[in-house]
């Protein structure tokens, strides 16, 4: 039997983490880019849209990560496309992000008084002005702790992605004790991986917020 | 191209996913009690306690917080036996969803206490109340009805994240969508049904949960 050290295990683990940054980063960009639309949509007054855009985030926000994967993976080869892993992965975790995204942002937007919105008005600038440049300079300030903070969630939600079959830091966990029957160590390994990757942004977001409280005091 | 949607084949295996709610509503229900008991011992001992106890429970919150529930879990069910601790699927969720909920709770249940007034702390020393009775009397039920809104979205949170348990086959809700679907083959209506429910039970507990809370821990 070959024998496997931690050293052999951790260097593996290492490897397969960078799939999780991957698709962390593709969730965050895609929900970002996603949501941001979908705040537009809200702001723009369309009739029906603030309804349609709340029971989106109430969707998302009602209902497990895993479930939405699952959806994801098998509702996409039901309308005849055919799925991988990476793509269901995306999909669900670009929406499920994206519901999150647009809701946080939706509340920095209200925090921005009134009169800021009826000051640009007066002034007849078009809602891609007011917008562009009256409210998405200030409310971007108030926006930026809590959607660091929010990384954090997505990079740890890219674990479930292991239950539709992506190989990712779980999943390679999962691997690893099928071939060393070490499970306390690979476990403690994984844990620890993750940890090293969220707990610095959650640090990140934690002194962005203090500073932002800061300039308010 | 038609898609075909057999929603009957899912539903008349309704005993199965009735089984499966009741087993996600239990292990909510006991790991809710659980971890926010344990989340209001963990608060005072961050805010009142030990310099060496702070920096543990503070160590505590980090690394739960900052570590998938998917690894906890793995790491309770399949990492413990490995040091000697055997677990079944249900105790291993319960312990892997508890320690997971206090760590939160902790956090949100210390900013509730920070921000009460030291006036009523001095009143209630004045008083002659001791240290127990003025963080169980004076200090707790306020710090606990500020924060009970992102208390009761914790526990849903957990909830929803029990659907991951499944995985080690505790027989909870999702696990009943993953069995029915093996069955008839019927994937996709399977978890839109389940998804449904779960979304019911989590606009259900918040409703429930609000109205539990004023009555019956804090007072109105």
């Amino acid at each position: 039997m070959v024998e496997f050290s931690v050293w052999d295990i951790f260097r593996n683990l290492l490897l397969a983490a960078r799939w999780t940054v991957v698709l962390s980063l593709i969730a965050f960009v895609g929900g970002g880019i996603v949501g941001l639309l979908l705040l537009v949509a809200r702001l723009s007054r369309l009739r029906g849209m603030n309804t349609l855009v709340g029971g989106y985030v109430q969707l998302f926000q009602g209902t497990p990560l895993l479930m939405q994967l699952f959806l994801a993976y098998f509702g996409l080869a039901l309308f005849g496309i055919k799925t991988s892993a990476w793509v269901a992965a995306s999909v669900a975790l670009t929406l499920y992000t994206s519901a999150f995204l647009t809701e946080i942002w939706r509340g920095c937007v209200a925090a921005i008084p009134k009169g800021q919105w009826e000051a640009g008005q007066s002034l007849a600038l078009s809602f891609r002005e007011l917008l562009q440049h009256v409210v998405v300079p200030q409310a971007i300030k108030i926006a930026i702790p809590p959607t660091v903070g929010f990384l954090v969630q997505v990079v740890k939600g890219t674990a479930l992605a292991s239950v539709i079959g992506f190989i990712e830091l779980t999943k390679a966990g999962t691997m690893i004790t099928n071939a060393t029957f070490k499970p306390f160590v690979v476990y403690s390994c994984v844990a620890l991986l993750y940890f090293a990757l969220c707990f610095p942004i959650s640090l990140y977001a934690k002194t962005l917020e203090k500073k932002i409280n800061a300039n308010r005091q | 191209m038609r898609v075909e949607l057999d929603f009957i084949a899912v539903l008349s295996q309704w005993p199965l996913l009735a089984k499966g709610v009741l087993w996600t509503v239990g292990l909510t229900v006991i790991s809710a009690v659980m971890g926010v008991v344990a989340g209001v011992a963990f608060a005072w001992a961050r805010s009142h306690g030990a310099p060496w106890l702070k920096w543990g429970v503070g160590t505590y919150v980090e690394l739960i917080r900052n570590t998938p529930f998917i690894v906890q879990l793995f790491f309770v069910f399949f990492g413990l036996p490995a040091a000697g601790v055997k677990l079944s699927p249900e105790v291993a969720s319960i312990i892997a969803m508890v320690i997971n909920l206090s760590a939160y709770a902790t956090e949100i249940i210390r900013a509730g206490i920070d921000a009460t007034p030291k006036g009523q702390i001095e009143a209630a020393m004045s008083l002659a109340l001791n240290r127990m009775q003025t963080f169980v009397r004076v200090v707790l039920p306020p710090a606990l009805r500020k924060v009970w809104p992102s208390l009761v979205s914790q526990i849903i949170i957990v909830m929803l994240g029990s659907a991951v348990c499944g995985q080690i086959s505790t027989e909870e809700l999702s696990y009943a969508a993953n069995l029915i679907q093996s069955r008839n083959f019927r994937a996709f209506e399977a978890y839109i049904v389940a998804t449904l429910v779960y979304l019911t039970l989590a606009v259900g507990v918040r409703q429930l949960l609000n109205w539990l809370g004023p009555r019956f821990l804090f007072g109105r």
